[in-house]
């Protein structure tokens, strides 16, 4: 009987030790990034074929991401060697992740705005910066002419965009700011990450501050030099194309197309600064292993390789992020890629840059999150509300679903303990 | 087999289908309209009415059937009197007036778009006539009176025809004779039409206004490509509750709105536009 056991128990262990084997050289690559399926290719193709050893590079939506990985950690062995996605992705397993600040990543000289974002407001390093996007104002060359004297575009202000933009709206007799205020653009992004941030160095706690009322009253005059067919807008490389449009601000994808058409046409800027900082919102994707990897020296490795500068500039043509590694791009990248790398560059590295974080923590309900910014910004300033009025109904509301989902504060908000406060 | 089941037997098909595939799926909707995590309440109703942008989701809604149902009911009248008066070329007159009926709502809405927008036709036309030295913006969020006046005409333009072809088959329906005794004693072309055609054609008209009058408060992609957010209406906004804001239930409470106003304006017509038993032809 023991005997029979014995051999039974041999056996499995041969045989796992055989399939563990097999296994063993593959490292499981589990991104939730670079997601379409041409992004996916070249990601395996021509990012991961330089690594020593074979990589199997998986996407999968954020739930089912997470979904197998809380299973690998719950079972307390896994086949995920190293995890791919965005910060938020990471903010709920942090516990459950291999400190990284060991890894030899060379002489590459990691954004360190990023690098801390990546301890998860621990000790340890939870994840090391991957790659990035961000959102970027662009203008019109013929829209410089009329530039305030002494402006300079890599450390403008609010203020400063104001006057540029009446200067303009005054000599040609058009408003030509634009934003992507339609139904289907990112306004609200705009809201969140950058005005709100700039004003009052915070996406939540002070929604409804004076400093809010403030921020909401310089854009209502910006809004006075915006072109109104704004509320159509969507993708503002197209209104920049038409010539619509000479200052606009959007995501870099969606402003990508304008450069690469007519390169010589336009130039891309960091966003304007405010009293409390130049808020801006970082997409920041990382990379982490689970305590569950099975072989975590391949896996650091692996890490260390999607931090060289040829994978990061390999990683950039091939999902259209950008390294978080200082690194010079090579001349055969498209225009909009050069464009966008040094106006990136200058504006994570200002001294007064605020990284205001994608919300987190409110899973279904960040459709809800976001509504409230774009219902203050139709109420306010297409609506002509009382700007102190709307800030306390909206905020009320605001509270509400940040209570429901019992979501703790994020960048640039200070950490709370349970759900993040509306003052 | 037994004759008389015969009707109910092939009628069962589809009272199966409409059973599966549209009583069970709005009784899940109504029961969401009315619970939350589980539990009874009215409180997906409250925060329907509660947003700050109902009040003007139900007047844009109700305005817009207001004025766009009498305009083509009048329209649909004059061009069904043509049609049936029509010797030759009757069929291809119809064909013609029924083309936009071939159009999704949605192609309707950006046809009127590509006229209306500012490097659209009508700009492209003003400008060339030296009208206006630049485009006009007729759809911004400043001028929702040109949106509803743009949504207005893309509706007319679209669904009239669909009201003419039911008034045209009520029209063949009525005995010539009438006319013709009418004419006989010196009746008016407009008395024969007012005291002949429109009393007679009750039950046609009772249909295309019902049908017409349901399909005016379910107007969602037309609005939607002329007016994006500018213009809520109450389709729009129960598709924004279910995509944009993923709120099941709220969306739920503002489909059994629209459905609660159809059944009420459906029983008013029913009631008003009724023939007597003994009056029908």
């Amino acid at each position: 009987m023991t005997n029979a056991l014995k051999k039974l128990a041999g056996a499995a262990l041969a045989l796992s030790l055989a399939a563990g084997g097999a296994y063993a050289q593959q490292v499981l690559f589990w991104s939730t990034q670079a997601r379409p399926v041409e992004e996916t290719q070249k990601m395996r193709d021509q990012v991961l074929k330089g690594f020593d050893g074979p990589v199997d590079y998986q996407v999968a939506e954020d739930g089912p991401w997470l979904t197998r990985l809380q299973a690998e950690l719950q079972a307390g062995s896994g086949t995920i060697g190293v995890l791919g996605g965005l910060h938020g992705d990471f903010s709920t397993v942090g516990a459950n992740l291999v400190d990284l600040s060991a890894v030899d990543i060379g002489q590459a000289k990691v954004n360190e705005v990023y690098k801390k974002l990546g301890m998860l407001g621990t000790g340890e390093q939870k994840y090391l910066p991957w790659m990035q996007a961000t959102f970027l104002m662009a203008a019109n060359k013929q829209a410089l002419q009329y530039l305030p004297a002494g402006v300079d575009l890599n450390k403008i202000t609010y203020d400063q965009l104001i006057e540029w933009a009446k200067n303009i709206a005054e000599n040609t007799g058009s408003p030509k700011l634009g934003f992507p205020a339609g139904p289907k653009g990112l306004k609200h992004r705009f809201f969140e990450g950058f005005l709100y941030p700039s004003y009052t160095g915070s996406m939540v706690t002070k929604f409804r501050s004076p400093e809010a009322e403030t921020a909401w009253n310089k854009f209502k005059e910006l809004w006075q030099y915006t072109n109104p067919n704004s509320t159509n807008y969507a993708f503002m490389q197209e209104p920049l194309l038409t010539g619509e449009v000479w200052i606009a601000f959007d995501h870099v994808a969606r402003l990508a197309d304008a450069f690469n058409q007519k390169p010589d046409d336009f130039v891309a800027f960091p966003a304007p600064a405010g009293p409390a900082g130049r808020g801006f919102m970082p997409v920041v994707a990382g990379v982490a292993i689970p305590m569950t990897s099975p072989d975590v020296d391949k896996a650091k490795a692996l890490v260390a390789y999607m931090l060289k500068p040829e994978t990061q500039i390999a990683t950039l043509k091939a999902t259209n992020f950008f390294p978080v590694i200082d690194v010079k791009l090579p001349d055969d990248m498209p225009a909009s890629v050069k464009a966008f790398s040094v106006a990136i560059a200058a504006m994570t590295g200002a001294p007064d840059a605020l990284p205001a974080l994608l919300p987190m923590g409110l899973g279904d309900l960040g459709g809800k999150f976001n509504q409230i910014y774009s219902d203050s910004f139709e109420r306010i300033v297409l609506g002509g509300e009382d700007v102190h009025g709307v800030l306390e109904e909206q905020a009320a509301a605001l509270k509400a679903i940040i209570d429901q989902a019992k979501a703790p504060c994020w960048a640039p908000d200070k950490p709370s303990e349970g759900a993040c406060p509306v003052e | 087999m037994n004759g008389k089941a015969l009707p109910y037997l092939l009628l069962m098909p589809a009272t199966l289908f409409l059973c599966v595939f549209f009583l069970y799926p709005f009784a899940l909707v109504a029961f969401e309209a009315v619970t939350r995590d589980g539990a009874f309440t009215l409180d997906n109703f409250r925060t329907m009415a509660g947003s700050w942008k109902f009040p003007a989701t139900v007047r844009n809604t109700l305005l817009l059937a207001a004025i766009v149902v009498p305009i083509q009911l009048a329209m649909a009248l004059l061009m069904a009197s043509v049609v049936s008066r029509l010797e030759t070329g009757r069929s291809a007159a119809l064909y013609i007036f029924a083309i936009p009926l071939g159009i999704s709502d949605l192609a309707a809405g950006l046809i009127w778009l590509a006229i209306f927008d500012q490097s659209g036709f009508l700009n492209t036309l003003l400008s060339g006539l030296g009208i206006v030295d630049r485009p006009i913006m007729f759809l911004g969020y400043q001028s929702k009176l040109t949106i509803f006046i743009a949504v207005v005409l893309a509706e007319i333009w679209r669904a009239t025809a669909i009201m003419m072809v039911i008034l045209v088959a009520g029209m063949g329906l009525i005995p010539r004779e009438y006319h013709e005794a009418a004419e006989v004693f010196g009746a008016s072309p407009w008395k024969r039409f007012v005291r002949i055609t429109l009393p007679l054609l009750r039950p046609s008209l009772q249909t295309a206004i019902i049908l017409r009058v349901i399909l005016a408060f379910e107007v969602f992609a037309v609005v939607a490509a002329l007016g994006g957010t500018n213009l809520p209406v109450l389709m729009g906004e129960t598709y924004n509750w279910q995509f944009t804001l993923q709120d099941r239930n709220v969306a739920a409470a503002s489909a059994l709105l629209i459905l609660a106003i159809s059944i009420g304006f459906t029983l008013f017509f029913l009631r008003v536009l009724r023939v007597p038993r003994e009056a029908r032809i």
